[in-house]
């Protein structure tokens, strides 16, 4: 850590923004890197206000946010990354892309820049082997939203070195962030269990087992758990679920993996989840209720 | 409304004395079956149409054990109900409500009241092995115990990784220590012999927790 003075985020979508602003916070000078401008400006008025919000609550002084949003710079030149001494990738999850993106940066940056993916479900090994460094190639799997939760995957790839892989843990440390280590195998940890416990519960309700509301209840009175799998589907939102079940079923082929049809008659009626006002539960005026 | 209690004895909801079989009346609108002997214990009750409803503790078995069935149709005032408790975890507060294509809506409504007023929250669920939390998490679970053996990550980090991602109480390996792997095995054994699905065989380190229980018997000398 001791030789990361500027960081590089790849992506502005949400995961970058987050990851940027994670950085940013930790006193480090970070460069977010975007193909489009307004992308850029959209992430920076988010930012402005997550951390007016953090003066708001008294976690941050006026004086240190203006220092913190001094030091977190947008950019659409790739070129501007030859400074940095890590960049995190967070781009579309497509390997073509993860790749094209990885040589150019690899032309850019300097030999001892360490190159790092948020990727949540592509192999690690596969995306290093694009990059030109693979030695220098690290997994760096960030929780949305990236500046709330504190874990990070970090899984080195088959030839990561060990000296990459300590120096990306520290890094993460030094970010605030929890890291823990996986193996490169998809979806990491958290993913691997997600993604299929939440299509059990998906075919709990293709089988006529219990109702979505029940199913909730009952998960959440036996294990503790904040929210029902129905009402964290719904905020995954159902495109976005099958999406994820597509790439994971597509590495591992496991059943419980494989996209509950259910899913896709939702998609195809509009019942997207929270962002269309209707999933597994009915929105109105912010209250849930049992659909 | 009132309630009566019927107990066979060992309940696994009710193992220590509460509230809800402690405050009964002797011949209640609703009966509550309890204890590893209920088919016996719904034979002793008379006049069973007249009741408001009649709740069965239920182990791993179907309510129709108790009813019969009969094309899908099958409903009465009769339903199921478990406690969910995890191995020998102390029962949770949650009621597992095991109702039948055609239970009868004014029983089903008393049964849930019953529960309800004893402070439990009641989830509705229809009669089929496992019911919800079982059917639901025990592949989990078993996921945990295959991926920790392929060595996916540590039995810490993948816990906190679980804690801290989706924001769960416990990680699935500190609670399968907590609450037994032994009874793990069980459950999905039961689970396995009764959906088929390759995702309720116990996992590896639950077998041998079993396995190690039965051994530990016979060096006690015990059958």
């Amino acid at each position: 850590m001791a030789g990361i003075r500027t960081v590089g985020v790849a992506g502005c979508g949400t995961m970058g923004a987050g990851i940027a602003i994670v950085a940013a916070r930790a006193g480090i000078r970070t460069l977010v890197y975007d193909t489009h401008a307004e992308a850029l400006a959209k992430a920076r008025k988010q930012s402005e206000a997550f951390f007016a919000k953090s003066v708001e609550r008294g976690k941050l002084k006026p004086e240190q946010v203006a220092t913190i949003l001094a030091n977190l710079v947008g950019t659409t030149k790739l070129e501007d990354f030859q400074a940095c001494d890590i960049v995190i990738e967070a781009v579309f999850e497509d390997l073509k892309v993860k790749h094209t993106l990885f040589a150019e940066l690899n032309r850019v940056c300097p030999a001892h820049t360490l190159f790092a993916s948020n990727t949540s479900t592509i192999s690690i090994t596969e995306i290093a082997g694009g990059s030109g460094r693979d030695d220098r190639f690290v997994g760096m799997h960030f929780c949305l939203p990236a500046q709330l939760m504190k874990l990070v995957e970090i899984s080195p790839g088959l030839n990561t070195s060990e000296a990459s892989f300590q120096a990306a843990w520290a890094f993460c440390k030094a970010l605030g962030q929890h890291p823990v280590k996986t193996k490169d195998s998809p979806g990491f940890v958290l993913n691997y269990f997600l993604i299929p416990f939440n299509n059990d519960a998906i075919r709990l309700v293709e089988s006529g087992v219990a109702e979505p509301a029940e199913i909730d209840k009952a998960v959440k009175g036996a294990m503790g758990y904040a929210m029902g799998p129905f009402e964290l589907l719904d905020l995954i939102g159902m495109d976005t679920q099958l999406l994820l079940c597509e790439a994971m079923h597509g590495l591992t082929h496991e059943p419980r993996a494989a996209c509950p049809p259910l899913v896709k008659r939702m998609i195809a009626a509009g019942r997207l989840g929270r962002k269309s006002g209707r999933g597994f539960h009915v929105y109105k005026d912010s209250k849930m209720f049992g659909a | 409304m009132t309630y009566s209690v019927i107990d066979t004895g060992d309940s696994r909801s009710f193992p220590a004395a509460h509230t809800l079989v402690q405050g009964t009346a002797a011949n209640g609108d609703v009966i509550a079956v309890i204890g590893a002997e209920v088919g016996r214990g719904l034979a002793r009750i008379r006049d069973r149409e007249a009741k408001a409803a009649i709740v069965l503790e239920l182990g791993t078995e179907c309510l129709g054990v108790y009813t019969s069935e009969s094309r899908g149709t099958e409903g009465s005032n009769l339903l199921g109900f478990a406690r969910f408790r995890l191995g020998d975890a102390e029962p949770s507060n949650l009621v597992e409500l095991v109702r039948q294509p055609n239970t009868a809506p004014a029983a089903l409504a008393a049964a849930k009241t019953l529960f309800e007023d004893a402070g439990f929250a009641v989830a509705v669920c229809n009669d089929f092995p496992g019911r919800i939390v079982d059917r639901l998490i025990r592949p989990y679970l078993n996921a945990a115990l295959r991926r920790l053996d392929e060595g996916l990550a540590t039995a810490d980090d993948m816990d906190t990784t679980l804690k801290l991602g989706l924001g769960y109480p416990e990680g699935p390996i500190a609670l399968l220590e907590r609450t037994g792997l032994a009874a793990h095995f069980d459950v999905t054994q039961a689970l396995y012999e009764a959906l088929g699905d390759a995702a309720y065989a116990p996992a590896r380190r639950a077998r041998v927790a079993k396995w190690r229980v039965g051994a530990d018997r016979a060096l006690r000398g015990q059958p």
